[in-house]
Formats: C-alpha cells, structure tokens, sequence
C-alpha cells in the first residue's frame, strides 16, 4: 500500500510551498557539476576543520564525518511560532515534573502518573530527594526531536534531558551554508542561530550558587567520546574551560580546577558526562570520568551541574506517554505539539496488541537511544521479529511500541540527483530565567530511500535549518 | 589555566618543533652522506654519517631492535614514518595534533585546522610517497608545515598564558635539538689534523649550517670562510641568531620570569643560571672547554628545566 509523506517543499498538488521557492529556483538554476563543487567543498571544509564525531563500537580513534546535505530544511515563520510555544511549554512541564516528584511529590497523589513508574524507574535518583537546585531548573538544555506527519503536524518523538548533543552541527552547518550559498540567504530572510552559545553562557551563569562572577566550565569524558568536538567547541564558544575529571576536585565540599596558577573554584559544570560517571563516590564507583566528592558538594548547593542529576526519569520512553497529563496538571494548558500513541508492553492488553502487530510497529527500548535496540517492523525480517517477540515477554517493562509515522521528507542530494528523503528536527530548548528556543535546529535526514532512521550512528546525515521570520 | 591545558600546549610547541628539527637534522645526514669523502678514504675515522642522527637522538637502541644494517633507507623510514619511534616525524605530527584536539578551545581556529591538516597529509604518506616527492622536498614540507604553523600561532593567538605555554615548548625544545644537530659534527668526523680547515670539513660545516638555516647568516656576519669557532659563536652565543642557544634562552627565561611564582623560584633561579652562563659566556672558553663538553652539560641543564617546569605547572608524565 503505498503510503503518501507530507514533503517539505511541494503541497499536495505538487506546486512548490511558498517559503522554499528561492531554494527551488535556486536548485533548477544551478549546473549539477557546480552543485557537486560545492558539496566537495563543504566535505573537505569539514575535514580540515575536524568537525567530525568517533562511532560507538568501532576502533577507538575512527572519526567520520557526518554527511552534510546542501537543501535546507526550511520551516515558515508560522510553523515555527507553533512549534516553539509548544516546546516551551513541554519543557516547562517537564522541569515543573522533575521539580515536584524529587520534593513533594503532588503527583504521585491520584495524579495521572502512576507512582510506580516514577519511583520504581531505574532513572530516579532517590538521592536528589529533597536537593535544592537553582532556580528549580533541571533541564537546563532540552534536545527534543520533533517530526512532522500527517498534514504536517508536529509530533514528539523523545524529550532528551540528560545530555543532547548535536548542537555544534547546527551551528557549524549554519556557517558552512553561509559560506557556500551567500546569495539564498541574501533571497531570504533566515533568523540566525549563532548567539546560542551566549544565550548558554548566560543561563549557566544565572544559575551560579554564588551571584559573583561565577567560574563556568564545560565538562566533557574526553577526547574519545563520540561526542568531544561538540564539547570543545562550546566551551571555545563560551571561552570556558573544557575539563575532564581528572582536572578537578573536591575540597570542603568546594569544586577546584588544576591550574598553573593552582586550584581555582568553579561555581557551574555544563557537563557532558552521564550521571552514573560523575562521582565514583555516589554512583558508579568504577569511573574513571568523575570527580569524588562532586555529589557532595552539588548537594551542599556549592556547585550547579546543567543538567541537573536525575533528569533522565523524565525522558525516559515510559514515562513519555504521560507528558501531555503532564502539561494539564503543572500548567493547566493544553497541549501544543502531539505526542506519539505510545503502548506500554508492561500493560498486558497492549502487550498482546504490540505482539499481534510487531510487523506494523516500532518497537523501542525504554532507556535505549541512539537508534540503537530498536526494531522497525514493517522493514523487519521474520527472524528479528522473532528475537523482539521473546525480549518483549521476557521484560515487557523494557519496551514501549508505537506506529510507523509517515515522516515529513525533504528534497536531498543522493547519487542520483535530487530526491526526497525523510527528515526529523531537533530544536534546542534552554531554560534559565526564562525558557528560549534558538530559532532552527538539526535536522537529520535518513539518506537510504524508504529509510526512516536518521541517527549518524546508522547512516544518517544533517542538514541546516532555515527558520524565516516572515 | 588548565594544568593539563598548559601541558596540551606545551607539547604542542615541542612536537611541531620537533618535527621540524628531525627534518633539519636528517637534512644534514642526508647532505653529508652525499659528499665524496667516505667514498674515496673508507675507514678514515669516519663515523657512518646515518648513525648520526640516530646516536645524537638517543634513538639507536630502538633502531636496532627493528632494523639490522644502517641503511640510509633504514634510518630515513625510522626517523621520519614509524610509528613505535616517538620522537619520529609521524609520530610527533600526530601528537601534535591529538594534543591539538585535546585544547583547541585554547587556540584560534586556524591553529587547529593548520596542525590537523598537516597530521591529515602526513597519514597518507608512505615511504614510496616520500621517495617520490623525493627525500629534500619532504623534509623541506616538514619545516614549511612548522614554519607555516609558526606563523598562524604568532599570528593570530591571543597574547596570554596558553601562549607562553606553547612557545615556551617551542623553545625549549629547539634549544635541545641545535645543541645535538651542532654536536653532530662531532660525530661525523675524528680528524686527522691534516683535514681540519680542508674541503671535506668545509662542507660538514657548510651543511650544517644549512640545516638550522645559519648558512647565510654566517656569510653576513663573518664574510669570511668558515670556522669551527665561528660556528660554534654563532649557533650558541650569538642572541641574534633565531635558533643559537642564547636566543633560545632569552626567550624561555623571559616567559618563565612571567610565569613563576613563589611556588617556583627554584625554576626560576636554573633558568637564570643557564641563561646567564650563555648570556656572559665567551667562545674561547666553549673552545678550550671542548665544543662537545659543552653541549653535553647544556643539554643536560636544558633538560633539567624542562623537567622543573613539568613539575611546576603540568601534569607530569605518567
């Protein structure tokens, strides 16, 4: 049965939307060898640059880079004025969330979460009870990947509140098509992207225990981490320091750096590692990435962690399907954006309807990520159908399923020319006096025709995001 | 700053400085090896000029345990592509660069770009790609690499301690390696009184010269023929000369005169001294001291201070 996908440029009636007709002329105008010149050029600008990331399971020291697709992703100013109130909205809901159920707990009393889902949630941290964070933020940074189906609705797909990273590509994208195609963005009017590192810089230090000059540093696993550009480059961007655990430490409940100068107290951790890594003395006592002490001295109010330990219970895939109660219940507001129907294989009645449909659904690990653990059933074989039916009754607490949506597509260089691919968006949402959403975003695009997986970690590559103020 | 910042940095400054000076000092072999000499006097208390470079690095026992002969294709492969060598020239590119990843929010853009790029063109090459560029021009992209890299650094990086950290490696270990591209003359060649002041010894001086760059220099300051002690002046007293030990001396007491503290008055006082011992020093004493004495002890009192100033400020070597 063939299945019809909202395209980002063409309506219905295959004539080019509005807001991507300078893009359009622009594609029928140019000679494909220009084209390839310039995507040549952007492959080994990245190169040279090292804007590259390490892929998990492969020799330590791989780097690749993702590939960068030229057609923009464009939203018009209306969609996007939708899409950002509705994320603002979500996140606020989901800090109020972590707020309340790490103090007092009101909805867990005959709230529409059930508490055992909360409290019983391997990403609780019992040990936040009761620990005062500034400003009651805990997702200081959201990354919520959002796709378009349907009509174009936007729907959520994960609220990521522990680490999301791919920002530096949104960024690095955004300057690379200013390079290269200077004269779309002098047809448009692009809303630009690139103060989001002062926007961080300042929402870190607002959240400061200590009001005077507060010391920032971002805090990354290291140079191996798939992830480590990213983390360079925003301490660079913020003129921060970058540290690892080994350059800290803890002292009468105080956070120190090394330095030539020696020790000097840092006040706010943008840090980029897991939370069961941070403090080998609270968590995981094998890490090598943490600092001993650092637990003790976040709860002793003497160091602000962005994110705050323990946000990962709020975007945890079983918990996802209680968002929009969410939203009722903290803010009394509707919600904007939808929210995939999601069944819970833990619920036996939707544990049989996942089972009779595993041909029709993707199934997904509760705590998985990454693209990883997942099956897509209609692109599955029968034996990996067989392999998830038996994880599934094994642990049906592991697995959520949801159906296949119909992902949004834009036009994508591929070998043979131009042609529609699938696309998601993650948009980055910060939160400190007030919650703000840089206008644009990632956008990743499955490059494999028919694919609907865009993880890097499984082929896919990113385009930039074109958001238009008219 | 970072401790582990500044000690990123400072290898950095050592790697790329090296890298040049492997290249300079193979450059030299190489010249050398080329001269008639050893061909038509076999056995006249000729060191084999490829062991040169291997004996003044330190580097011949690792040589010997991957190669047998002292060939000079041996030496070349050793010195400038393998990877178990750690003071080769891949070798220091690629720490270079992978201390470069580690801090290069601590450097300007283009100082990243131009280290990773040379580290990106070096793992393509292999030794039928340097034989095809041919020996001189590869060992001549080295130095233009470092030159190049040399140049973004001073010219685009801000004026601060991660500054000094690097430059301070720079020097340091530029200091180490004229000292041994000098001394090597007094491995190449045991004269026979007869030959000092010969042919033969003009060229080993003449392609020494070359190598650190000095050959016109000395045409400009001495115009006159070439002389060991004249040499020897101009490579280690002579403050005007960019890579002569003096030179090398002002600058790192000069950055480290900023840098110390009270925690670190002990480095202070040893780069003063060293300094100093070059600062007031006269040729006629190097010469009746002996030109290879001399560069021993300095060899061995750079290498304390490098070693004070890991202690100090760095993360010290595991």
């Amino acid at each position: 049965m063939p299945r019809t996908f909202y395209d980002e440029m063409h309506g219905s009636d295959g004539a080019v939307r509005p807001h991507y007709q300078a893009v359009a002329d622009w594609l029928a105008a140019t000679p494909p060898v220009r084209i390839a010149q310039k995507r040549e050029e952007a492959d080994r600008a990245f190169h040279r640059l090292g804007i590259t990331f390490a892929v998990t399971g492969e020799e330590s020291g791989t780097e690749r880079l993702i590939p960068f697709d030229l057609v923009p992703r464009i939203i018009a100013a209306a969609e996007w004025a939708t899409l950002e109130r509705g994320l603002v909205q979500r996140v606020r809901a989901l800090n109020a969330f972590l707020d309340d159920i790490y103090h007092d707990q009101r909805i867990l009393e005959g709230g529409p979460v059930p508490a055992e889902r909360i409290l019983g949630n391997t990403q609780y941290r019992a040990e936040m009870r009761g620990v005062e964070v500034p400003g009651r933020i805990y997702a200081h940074v959201a990354g919520v990947d959002v796709v378009r189906a349907g009509e174009g609705e936007f729907y959520v797909l994960e609220d990521n509140l522990r680490v999301p990273s791919g920002v530096s590509y949104m960024l690095e994208n955004r300057k690379m098509m200013m390079r290269l195609l200077p004269e779309l963005f002098a047809a448009l009017s692009v809303r630009p992207v690139q103060h989001y590192p002062d926007v961080l810089l300042d929402n870190l230090r607002g959240v400061s225990p200590e009001r005077d000059d507060p010391t920032v540093a971002v805090m990354t696993p290291g140079p191996w981490n798939s992830a480590y550009f990213e983390h360079t480059f925003l301490a660079q961007q913020m003129g921060v320091e970058l540290v690892e655990g080994q350059d800290l430490f803890v002292r009468d409940d105080n956070v120190y750096m090394k330095t030539t100068k020696g020790p000097e107290r840092v006040h706010v951790i943008y840090r980029r590692v897991d939370d069961d890594f941070l403090d080998p003395r609270a968590f995981r006592p094998d890490s090598m990435l943490g600092v001993p002490g650092l637990f003790q001295a976040y709860r002793a109010g003497r160091v602000t962690l962005a994110n705050a330990i323990g946000t990962g219970v709020a975007d945890d895939k079983s918990i996802y399907p209680y968002v929009p109660e969410m939203i009722r219940f903290y803010l009394a507001e509707d919600p904007i954006l939808h929210n995939v129907p999601t069944f819970q294989c833990y619920k036996p009645a939707e544990r049989a309807h996942v089972l009779e449909r595993l041909d029709q659904l993707v199934v997904k690990e509760t705590h998985g990520a990454g693209g990883y653990g997942m099956l897509v059933g209609p692109a599955s074989t029968q034996a990996e159908r067989d392999a998830f039916r038996a994880r599934i009754q094994a642990d049906p607490d592991k697995y959520i399923a949801q159906p296949t949506l119909a992902l949004s597509t834009c036009p994508t260089f591929v070998e043979a020319g131009v042609a529609p691919r699938h696309v998601d968006l993650r948009p980055y949402v910060l939160s400190g006096k007030s919650v703000n959403v840089v206008p644009g975003g990632l956008t990743r695009v499955a490059l494999r025709q028919g694919s609907l997986v865009v993880n890097s970690s499984q082929g896919g590559g990113t385009k930039d995001t074109w958001v238009l103020s008219d | 700053m970072l401790s582990r910042t500044a000690s990123d940095l400072y290898w950095i400054g050592r790697h790329v400085e090296r890298a040049e000076n492997t290249a300079r000092l193979l450059d030299v072999t190489y010249r050398t090896s080329m001269l008639p000499y050893h061909q038509q006097e076999p056995g006249l208390a000729w060191a084999e000029p490829w062991a040169v470079p291997l004996v003044s690095c330190g580097l011949a026992t690792g040589f010997y345990a991957k190669h047998k002969a002292l060939a000079a294709e041996n030496v070349l492969r050793y010195m400038i592509l393998d990877a178990s060598n750690p003071s080769s020239i891949w070798s220091s590119l690629r720490a270079a660069r992978e201390s470069g990843r580690a801090v290069r929010g601590a450097m300007t853009s283009e100082m990243y770009e131009d280290l990773n790029s040379a580290w990106l063109e070096m793992r393509t090459i292999d030794f039928a790609g340097v034989q095809a560029r041919g020996i001189s021009e590869f060992l001549e992209w080295v130095k233009m690499r470092s030159h190049q890299f040399r140049g973004v650094t001073v010219g685009t990086m801000l004026r601060d301690e991660a500054y000094s950290f690097l430059r301070l490696g720079t020097h340091l270990e530029r200091a180490d390696n004229t000292a041994r591209i000098l001394d090597t003359k007094y491995h190449i060649l045991l004269p026979s009184a007869a030959d000092v002041g010969g042919a033969v010894d003009y060229y080993q001086w003449a392609s020494l010269l070359q190598s650190v760059s000095g050959f016109e220099s000395y045409r400009r300051i001495y115009s006159d023929v070439i002389s060991p002690r004249r040499v020897a002046e101009l490579l280690v007293l002579r403050a005007d000369m960019p890579r002569s030990l003096h030179a090398c001396m002002n600058l790192i007491d000069d950055i480290l005169r900023e840098l110390c503290d009270d925690r670190s008055r002990e480095l202070e006082r040893m780069s003063g001294e060293l300094h100093a011992r070059l600062h007031y020093g006269r040729t006629d004493d190097i010469m009746r001291f002996g030109l290879h004495e001399y560069l021993m002890d300095f060899l061995l009192r750079v290498g304390a201070v490098g070693s004070e100033v890991s202690r100090r400020f760095l993360v010290p070597m595991a």
